[in-house]
């Protein structure tokens, strides 16, 4: 086991730590939902407790199969993904994995997804019912996924249109009294709008961008490469969209913005950091560095070292 | 971090690499490897051909940009290399087949290693490759050049067989097994499966394989299945 921290004397004296709607991130690493699972894969190569926090794979109310044929293909610096939210379902979260997220230390995120509105908010009902009844916590917030790409139902249809939106925020605020993040797609009509809804919903955070919808068409076969025609585009190659978006929608809202898109170096870290996001998420770059929790983190110490920068509020923003 | 020995290339397309280091793995198991920094994104999954004392050795088609750079390197270079990962091939005994196709021979020697006495199918569509290196551990080796290989085992001979190849070679032979196995004899077949992956450690689902009991993972589940298990979608 690799440790993050460094203990040297300089070291301890940085303020990397944030917090969003009572929510303590030591950190502002925190794993993006879809490239981390629950958080137990990457245990085995370093210690995730040191990360900021984990959001785990997006959870749909029912089990997900997910999407056949073609899951992921790559792009000049990133890659589409059609996994299609793959997943356990909300109540075999809440059964076996929830116990190990009790065991960590660190800020424990719940994607939440759904192919109808009352999906979304039975989900979110049966999270709020366990949080309740669990004696000790295991889930610190909950991220609302208004923003797959690669579900049929739901999903993106959810986020394209801030009115669209709006009901189901609305409704899942209701349904649960835990921190909510509501995570916004960069496909959104006008995304900073979409954004302030989520405030005026009672949101206590907004996350973007989740993939961008893109495609790639097999030339010999004349045909898309993935059966859902489309797919979500991540990576390098849309950091620069992400943080314009980030940029734009911090300007806009009070609430904390967590920011995430194309992040694989700690430099591309500070960039979130000064558009204005609280915290950021990484995805595809745990690909590409399967210790880039670890890695990520001792890069920002060093910048922030070399820059003379004892807190990440000195630059919170600061663009 | 591993260094290069050799890459040779062995026939169209088709290289052998070795990587000096303290390199381990079970039969089956596979790597991810990198040889480039940002770019291409993922790491490729290489099924381990061969552990020796001093390093680890893999075979490769080159099918994409990835293994095109892993063909331009040379002795001395550096390489990443992540695992073993994954769950390989069961330890057996009895009566054993190994069936590999083209590139997919490349897990098979490790195992041919592990299994003295085995007999050994290889088949290619045009130019046969490390074929004789099969010889020292295969009771009977087999090799075919523009055919079908599946034609030339006998399910029934065999307690264990172990496939790795093409799609529909994998489907022939979970078909071949469903047949030995209604004619009264049974046979366990094992199929090393090749998906796209992206983490390599189960933790993203694209590599996600259909099976009769639900999802499960290329990477953390096999890329080695129970034939009867796999669900084929095509």
């Amino acid at each position: 086991m690799i440790k993050i921290g460094d203990s040297s004397s300089k070291n301890a004296e940085l303020d990397l730590s944030t917090r969003i709607a009572g929510v303590t991130f030591k950190n502002p690493i925190v794993m993006a939902s879809g490239t981390f699972g629950f958080g137990k894969e990457y245990a085995k190569y370093y210690d995730v407790n040191e990360l900021g926090g984990i959001s785990g794979k997006g959870l749909t109310l029912q089990a997900k199969a997910g999407n056949q044929g073609t899951r992921v293909y790559e792009t000049a610096s990133g890659m589409l993904n059609s996994v299609g939210l793959e997943n356990p379902g909300v109540s075999a979260f809440l059964e076996k994995e929830c116990a190990y997220w009790e065991t960590l230390d660190t800020a424990r995120i719940v994607n939440l997804g759904g192919n109808t509105f009352e999906d979304y908010v039975t989900g979110a009902e049966l999270i709020q019912k366990d949080a309740d009844a669990r004696g000790s916590k295991a889930v610190d917030m909950i991220e609302l996924n208004i923003s797959c790409p690669n579900v049929k139902e739901g999903g993106i249809a959810f986020g394209i249109r801030t009115c669209d939106a709006r009901e189901l925020v609305r409704a899942v605020r209701r349904a649960t009294s835990l921190p909510l993040s509501v995570k916004l797609s960069p496909n959104a009509e006008d995304i900073a709008d979409m954004a302030l809804m989520c405030q005026e919903e009672g949101a206590d955070a907004v996350s973007l961008i989740n993939t961008i919808s893109g495609m790639k068409i097999d030339v010999r076969r004349r045909r898309s490469v993935f059966n859902n025609l489309y797919a979500g585009l991540s990576g390098p190659a849309i950091k620069p969209i992400a943080l314009r978006m980030v940029h734009q929608v911090a300007k806009r809202v009070d609430i904390p913005v967590i920011g995430m898109g194309g992040i694989s170096s700690a430099t591309d870290i500070v960039e979130f950091i000064m558009a204005g996001a609280a915290v950021v998420q990484v995805g595809t770059y745990n690909f590409m560095n399967m210790r880039a929790g670890q890695d990520l983190l001792r890069g920002l110490r060093e910048f922030m070292i070399e820059e003379n920068i004892a807190s990440l509020d000195e630059i919170r923003g600061i663009v | 971090m591993g260094t290069v020995i050799s890459n040779e290339r062995l026939a169209d397309n088709v290289y052998h690499l070795r990587v000096s280091g303290d390199y381990g793995g079970e039969t089956g198991q596979f790597y991810m490897l990198r040889a480039w920094g940002a770019y291409p994104v993922l790491s490729r999954p290489l099924s381990i051909h061969q552990v020796e004392d001093d390093g680890i050795e893999f075979l490769y088609h080159v099918v994409g940009e990835g293994t095109e750079l892993f063909s331009q390197l040379t002795p001395g270079d550096s390489i990443n290399l992540e695992g073993p990962f994954g769950s390989g091939f069961p330890a057996v005994t009895g009566r054993v087949a190994l069936v590999g196709g083209g590139i997919g021979i490349a897990p098979l020697l490790y195992c041919a290693r592990e299994i003295p006495g085995c007999d050994v199918y290889l088949g290619f569509s045009r130019e046969p490759f490390r074929t004789e290196e099969f010889r020292p551990y295969a009771a009977k080796l087999t090799v075919d050049v523009g055919g079908l290989i599946l034609d030339n085992v006998d399910f029934a001979e065999y307690d264990h067989i172990f496939v790795c190849g093409p799609h529909p070679m994998l489907k022939a032979a979970q078909l071949k097994g469903i047949a030995a196995a209604t004619s009264g004899s049974p046979v366990n077949v094992y199929l090393s499966l090749e998906n796209r992956m992206a983490c390599g450690i189960g933790a993203c689902l694209v590599c996600s394989v259909s099976c009769k009991d639900g999802q499960r993972k290329a990477c953390a589940d096999g890329p080695v299945f129970l034939a009867e298990e796999v669900v084929f979608h095509d």
